[in-house]
Formats: structure tokens, sequence, C-alpha cells
């Protein structure tokens, strides 16, 4: 498996032989591992040339830029290399046959609502009584099945958002205020972890997407287009309870990130450098860890699991298989 | 649809891979088997005039005089594929004109050599068998049955299929 860089300075990056050097803003020079690279975060003010670029796509290194104020700005990725002109239209034309497309929309919604229930049930012991809210987002999860169009299953989708969100205040234990989320500009520290890993994971996903042939622009639950790749919005909605949601617990509850890693602006509460650097450091482990495939009889990790989903989609596009249960 | 060497050579490892590679998705890219291949046939063998590629259809490692073809191999795990993907070489380079002796597999890691030729015989079967390889990759259906077998283990497409 190959690995993510992040580089959270101000520098120069640029090719040098056969691999990548970073050159900080003291001069000093970090040498890059570009074999085993798979991508490449940049969060600093960072220079760069196209000879750099060609190198990066002859080594198949995707770059993603992260502005000033930790908003993901964009991707330059490789020459597309894995397509397929037949998964492609089997993937619109299952877009278009709403029985089909609800068959995975509603796969998607209950793989996360799944994935949020078993966050609470997972605090649901320690001390905070939220079986209130289980049983609630448990009736909502019976009711996916039901819904015939995209509009009420979003509907479903919302109601249990909404019920999760409530229940935070009592899972972290820090004093936060988190009354709802609140996105551009985030307005507390709650909000600002959760627009920023989300967009982590939205890259993530898509990196993982570039991997296979499925196009990112033809997603399931969310309308395709709106200037995103929603594909990778579709996919992402699965992982953030898994990944995200339980990384911002369990840092806030052992006090990882407090108070101290955020600076009001006028933009709404920002990380400062420390805090980016231990929320991508916890990122990248979170992304790494393994965990047991039972269908799979293999270790795979989280980030894999990921393309595993990617994978199991391309087989419910192309008719093999109906999509099973995350 | 032009029918290649490596789809031979996949009819005879996994109906299942044909049918995926036929529709170009390609898995190769995450496996290291399958780089250290790619190593394996860039070094080795660097005197010789290397990847002879006719009519988009076969790709030759390297070829002696227009006469002996040759096949660069890892291993022999699936040796029946292998042996199958040069008989098809030969097969249809004489179709083209080109008058081949025979063809060798070689063997560098384990410093062996095997010699195939095409026999009358042969023939019948390479043409039944480029029919069934037409009728896998025309078809809409990917065919349902695994392999599983040990070599599923190491496939590229060992999480596409059982995930």
């Amino acid at each position: 498996m190959k690995e993510t860089f992040y580089i959270t300075k101000s520098g120069t990056l640029r090719r040098k032989d056969n691999n990548i050097v970073f050159e900080n803003s003291d001069g000093t020079e970090v040498f890059l591992k570009s074999e085993k690279m798979d991508e490449l975060y940049l969060f600093g003010e960072i220079d760069l040339n196209t000879r750099l670029l060609n190198f990066l796509s002859q080594m198949g290194i995707t770059l993603n830029v992260f502005n000033y104020y930790g908003y993901y700005s964009g991707s330059y990725y490789p020459r597309e290399s894995k397509v397929s002109g037949y998964l492609l239209v089997e993937q619109v034309k299952t877009q278009i046959d709403l029985p089909r497309r609800m068959k995975i929309a509603k796969e998607i919604v209950c793989s996360a609502a799944r994935n949020i229930y078993r966050n609470l049930r997972y605090y649901n012991k320690r001390e905070v009584d939220l079986s209130v809210a289980m049983s609630e987002i448990e009736y909502f999860i019976s009711k996916i099945d039901e819904m015939e169009n995209i509009n009420s299953l979003m509907g479903i989708e919302g109601n249990i958002r909404k019920i999760y969100y409530d229940q935070w205040t009592k899972i972290i234990k820090q004093d936060v205020e988190f009354e709802k989320r609140v996105k551009r500009p985030p307005d507390n520290m709650v909000n600002t972890l959760i627009s920023f890993l989300n967009s982590m994971m939205y890259t993530t996903v898509l990196s993982e997407i570039y991997k296979t042939q499925l196009n990112p622009t033809v997603s399931f639950l969310h309308e395709p287009g709106n200037k995103r790749f929603s594909l990778a919005l579709d996919i992402a909605e699965i992982f953030k309870p898994l990944i995200v949601d339980r990384m911002i617990f369990s840092m806030l509850n052992k006090k990882q990130i407090t108070k101290s890693h955020f600076i009001d602006k006028s933009r709404g509460l920002e990380l400062t450098d420390v805090g980016l650097k231990i929320l991508l450091g916890e990122y990248e482990n979170r992304l790494k860890k393994v965990l047991k495939h039972k269908g799979l009889k293999r270790e795979v990790s989280y980030r894999y699991l990921i393309r595993l989903e990617c994978y199991k989609l391309m087989k419910s596009v192309i008719g093999e298989k109906r999509l099973r249960r995350f | 649809m032009k029918i290649t060497g490596i789809m031979v050579y996949y009819y005879f490892v996994c109906k299942r891979k044909l049918w995926y590679f036929s529709k170009d998705i390609t898995m190769e890219h995450n496996s290291e088997l399958v780089e250290i291949g790619k190593i394996l046939d860039e070094y080795s063998y660097n005197r010789k005039k290397k990847s002879i590629l006719v009519d988009d259809i076969i790709n030759i490692d390297f070829i002696e005089d227009w006469k002996i073809i040759h096949e660069i191999k890892k291993s022999k795990s699936i040796e029946e594929a292998s042996i199958w993907q040069v008989k098809y070489y030969i097969y249809m380079l004489n179709k083209l004109g080109v008058e081949i002796e025979k063809a060798i597999i070689d063997y560098p890691l384990i410093k062996e050599r095997e010699v195939i030729d095409l026999k009358e015989k042969d023939i019948v079967e390479m043409e039944k068998v480029l029919d069934e390889i037409k009728n896998i990759i025309n078809s809409k259906n990917i065919p349902k049955d695994m392999v599983r077998k040990s070599i599923c283990n190491k496939c590229a497409y060992y999480e596409l299929c059982y995930v």
C-alpha cells in the first residue's frame, strides 16, 4: 500500500533527479519518498513548476491543494488511465433507471445510518443515555425501504442526522457549543472540525474512486453535478460516521484537541498550525488502521474499505450482484 | 473486437478475468506481482530487440530473425495459459504470412526455458478456443462461476470478485 504525504509548511516543491524535494522557507531540504507516494496534500504556501507536475503524473501521484483558510481548493491528478467506456455506460444506465438508482441510494443511506447507530450504541454504554435517539434512528432505518423517491429518502437521512447531531453535546465531554451543523463559515469548534475532516474525507474517497473505472460525477443519492464530484459525496456519506465522527469524539474526549487549537477569525473559527498537524496525524492513523474483512478473509485498512465500497458499486452497476449492506 | 494474446492467456486462467479485462475493467495497477513481472520484462534480455507489437493483437516480448518468438514469464504456476498464449502468437503470425519455427517461453528467475510449437491438432483446438473467447467477451453478463482455486488469492481481481 502506498502512502500519503502532508505538507503543512511553506516552501518550494521540486523534482530532483527521480525524486521530490521539499525545500523549507529556511532552506532545509527534505527528500520525499516518491516511489512510495500515492497522494500529496499541500496546506502551506508552496511554489512548484510543471516539471514537478509532469513527474507527479509519471509517478501516478495525486496532488490535493488546500487554501490559507484550510478549505479544499482542488486537485491535480494524473491523466486518467483507468477508463472503461463500458462501465461508464452502465453507470449512467443505472443512474437514470429510477428503481435501480433508488436501490443503490437506499443502500448508501442505510449503511450511513447503521454506522451512525453504531456510534451511538458505543457511547450509550458510557454513562450517557442515548437509547431514545437510538430507537428513533432505528425507526427511521426501518422506513428507508418504503421510500419511493430520492427526495423522501433525503428527508429520512436529514431526520437521522438531526437526531444524531442533537446527541453530540452529550457524547463530547469537553465543554463545547454545538447546537446545529453550521457550514461556511463554521461557527464553533465542533463545526470547524466537521467541516475540515469532511473535506479530507471527500478527497480521500475521490482518490479511491480514481483508482477504479467509476466516473466520479455520476452519483446515485446526491444529484449528479452540482459542480462537485458527487459520487465522492455519496460514498463519503457511509464513511463519515465511521472515520470522521468517531475521530472527533475521541479526540475531544481525550483532550487531544482543545480550544487552544483554534483562532477566532472574521471567517469563523480556524485551526492553528499545531491543531492542523494533530488532526492530519490522527486522520492518517485512522485510515491506516486495519480490520479483518470477513467476506474477503483478509486484513484491510479503512482506506481500502473505501475502495472495496467502490468495487461493490461497480458490481451492482454492471448488474452482477445486488449491493450488500456494509 | 480483436482478440489479443492476453485474452487467450486469461481464457485459460479465468473466464471472469477475461470478461472484466475485455470491458477495460483492469486491476493490474493494484498488483505488486504485476509490477514485478513488468520489471522482469524490462530488465531481462536487454541485448535483444524487445516488445514487438503486431496489429495491436500480439505483443511479443522479443523475436529472433522473425523465426523464433520469446515470451518471458515469472513462474510456471499457470503454464497451460502461457503455452496457449504463444501458440496463438504462432497461429496469428502464420496467418499473416510470417513463418515462425517455434516459440520459447523463458523463465529467467528459475533459469529454465520451454520450447513450444504449433501442431496440426492445436490449430483445431485454437479455433475452438477463439470462438469461445468471442462468446465470453460479447456476452452482456459476466461468467458466474468463480475459479475458487488458490490462484484467486494472488489475482489482482480478487477483491473485485469476492467483495
